[in-house]
């Protein structure tokens, strides 16, 4: 088979399969799909407006979707991404209320560390328990995931609400903590406006992708990763610890994940509230999946996924009968599709090819 | 904390844990062939789901019942396909799976009912309604046995029963029969099932079609018997707290029993006390929410005793040509 229909024809094949059936759904709702189309993608795409708001979700999927990927590559599943960006929520939240930063220079590079780190010691225990103890972190990160939910709720209605307050949350961070908002832009003559969320970590996630690409083609330690992803048998022959690997590809995707509060809590909400991730944890995985764990394809899905829920948003005010967990079906069906049916559609093709070179030959 | 409050924190670990035993009596088949399964939590609602729709529309809990399972069982095909047929991998559909039934259930929902995602409540005999089991009446005076026969063994749906049942058909079934030996051998060494000249692929598939149709009793449970009608994400992860019982009970029936009582008792305790004064310390209501899932990390941890999966669980079966 040849590399681009690997890497681009059978995921393209994946995903027209993922609308078709989608199609279908909002066709027995009663509604015509191609109009549905056709709604989401102006409302997502069509104006300045809605580019603000894909873009801003988009900079969600591109980190959990890389936090995803980093651990694929690794042969890792880490299904924790909702858990780890939580609590890097919290992390970022106690750095910008700690200091009244006197400007988001000097903010900005202490939450990375806050959300970073506090997504990684996520991603630490379940890590050391799969390396250590064999115990399976599908597991153990979806029961952190529950564990870090439970922890939030008690810390914002017990500990860090704001006094005087009602809504478990904490206080609004101070000025000086305040990401510049693609608004700015319109300085320049782009017309982006203040209104919408998209701000500076937008570019903050594609300097992880770039980051992540060096990181796993062009180092030893990318490389090492890789190598156990493929074999651990061979890793283990070639000196490489399994241990090792394990912890660090696990600490980068908490990491990962915990740097999507930079965008969802220091970026948007300027306060850290109860569920902050809303699911963009999993959708990192159905990014990573259709992105073939290429920080590229992650980019590309991340937009895709960010003009689905924007479009959906609108789907939902022109057409009331199609609710907004349209976006979840769809995003179901892209996971069921690339990721567990994927030999549906690849063996078929390999054949093909197979069939066409031996008929040359 | 009096003896008069315990009989009633007992009926409710009772019904609260039913459908978490129902749903860890299904992933204990299915992960015992060698099908790992983290799509429990969708599958219960995409049951409870059109459970509680059909016995809306047609007033029927038994029809309701029926259609529930069909949807469980539906699910637990595309499970199958996914991972058996076309060997994918198993925990990426289990995550779809649980997403779809996510989506589907609330945007038909809305489809059906305009309400919001919740079908209209279940009234009469469109609900599952306590059975009286005999003389629990005539029982009721005797000193200690006769309220704990009247309060907490009797007095609860037929679902509740068929659970507690299906403890032991489960251990009778796994360990004591053909089709049960076929199943733990396939989940620990297909290809040595596969010499003998039995069917891999059918017996995980019979093993994915049990766990549908017990996961569809549990979900059809939690709309029909345990509440009136369906409500958005109503299994509020009882698949995963089902999953977290199934390891704690190292795949095992019996201790599957014990364990989904636990965390019953667990939810009963965080549903009657909004925080739990023990020794003085006051423990946060979070805090006991997140009891099952801390405990299942440990006894993953291996300190307390190690849980080991069946061998194969989790690798789709290539044969070899």
């Amino acid at each position: 088979m040849p590399r681009w229909a690997d890497v681009a024809l059978v995921p393209l094949i994946n995903l027209v399969l993922a609308f078709l059936v989608s199609g279908l759904v909002v066709l027995y709702i009663g509604e015509n799909p191609i109009e549905a189309l056709v709604i989401m993608i102006r409302g997502a795409v069509g104006s300045a407006y809605g580019w603000g708001y894909t873009l801003f979700y988009a900079t969600n999927f591109i980190f959990t979707g890389l936090a995803v990927a980093v651990a694929f590559h690794a042969r890792l599943f880490n299904i924790g991404g909702e858990g780890q960006a939580a609590i890097g929520g919290l992390g970022v939240a106690l750095v910008c209320l700690a200091v009244p930063w006197p400007h988001w220079l000097l903010a900005l590079p202490a939450a990375i560390v806050g959300g970073a780190v506090f997504g990684a010691a996520w991603a630490a225990i379940p890590a050391y328990l799969q390396a250590r103890r064999g115990s399976h972190i599908v597991i153990t990160t979806i029961m952190f995931n529950f564990i870090a939910s439970a922890l939030l709720v008690y810390l914002l209605v017990d500990v860090l609400k704001a006094p005087g307050q009602m809504s478990p949350e904490t206080a609004r961070f101070p000025e000086g903590a305040t990401l510049p908002n693609a608004g700015v832009l319109a300085a320049i003559g782009l017309p982006f406006r203040p209104s919408t969320p998209l701000n500076l970590a937008f570019l903050l996630a594609i300097l992880c992708c770039w980051l992540v690409w060096l990181l796993i083609w062009r180092t030893r330690l990318g490389y090492q990763i890789r190598a156990f992803g493929h074999s651990e048998p061979a890793a283990v022959y070639a000196g490489i610890s399994p241990f090792r690997i394990t912890m660090l590809a696990m600490l980068i995707s908490g990491a990962l994940a915990g740097l999507m509060a930079i965008n969802s809590v220091m970026g948007e909400a300027e306060r850290l509230v109860l569920d902050s991730v809303q699911g963009a944890g999993f959708i990192g995985i159905a990014v990573a999946l259709m992105g073939r764990s290429h920080p590229l394809g992650v980019f590309l899905a991340a937009i895709l996924f960010g003009i689905l829920y924007q479009g959906g948003a609108e789907l939902e005010f022109e057409m009331p009968a199609v609710s907004r967990e349209m976006i979840v079906v769809i995003q179901a069906l892209v996971i069921l599709f690339t990721g567990a049916l994927d030999n549906m559609v690849r063996l078929p093709v390999e054949r093909f090819y197979l069939h066409r070179r031996t008929g040359h030959l | 904390m009096d003896v008069a409050a315990i009989l009633p924190l007992l009926d409710s670990t009772l019904r609260l844990a039913t459908p978490l035993l129902l749903a860890c009596l299904a992933g204990l088949f299915s992960e015992r062939s060698g099908i790992f399964d983290i799509g429990l939590e969708g599958k219960m609602l995409i049951s409870a789901f059109f459970s509680a729709a059909t016995a809306a529309i047609t007033g029927s809990v038994w029809l309701g019942l029926m259609a529930g399972v069909a949807g469980a069982l539906a699910f637990s095909l595309i499970h199958g396909l996914a991972s058996i047929t076309f060997r994918g991998n198993q925990l990426i559909s289990g995550v779809a799976i649980n997403f779809l039934a996510s989506g589907l259930t609330v945007l038909i929902a809305q489809d059906w009912f305009s309400s919001g995602g919740r079908t209209p409540a279940l009234a009469g005999p469109a609900r599952f309604s306590a059975i009286d089991l005999p003389f629990a009446d005539a029982l009721r005076d005797v000193p200690v046995l006769g309220p704990i026969y009247h309060d907490l063994v009797s007095g609860h749906t037929i679902l509740v029963y068929v659970a507690l049942l299906a403890v032991p058909v489960t251990w009778y079934v796994l360990f004591r029969t053909r089709y049960g030996l076929r199943l733990r051998a396939v989940g620990e060494n297909p290809a040595a099932v596969d010499t003998a000249g039995i069917s891999v692929t059918g017996l995980r598939y019979s093993a994915v079609l049990i766990c549908g149709l017990l996961t569809g009793l549990a979900g059809a449970y939690l709309a029909t018997g345990l509440n009136a009608g369906f409500g958005r994400e109503m299994t509020a992860g009882r698949g995963y707290i089902a999953l977290a019982a199934l390891i704690f009970a190292k795949w095992r029936p019996w201790y599957a029993l014990m364990a989904t009582l636990l965390f019953g008792l667990l939810e009963a305790v965080a549903i009657r006390y909004q925080t739990v004064d023990l020794l003085g310390v006051t423990i946060p209501g979070p805090f006991m929410q997140a009891l099952p899932y801390i405990l299942t990390v440990v006894i993953l941890a291996g300190f307390v005793g190690r849980a080991i999966p069946p061998r194969a669980g989790g690798a789709p079966y290539v044969k070899e040509r």
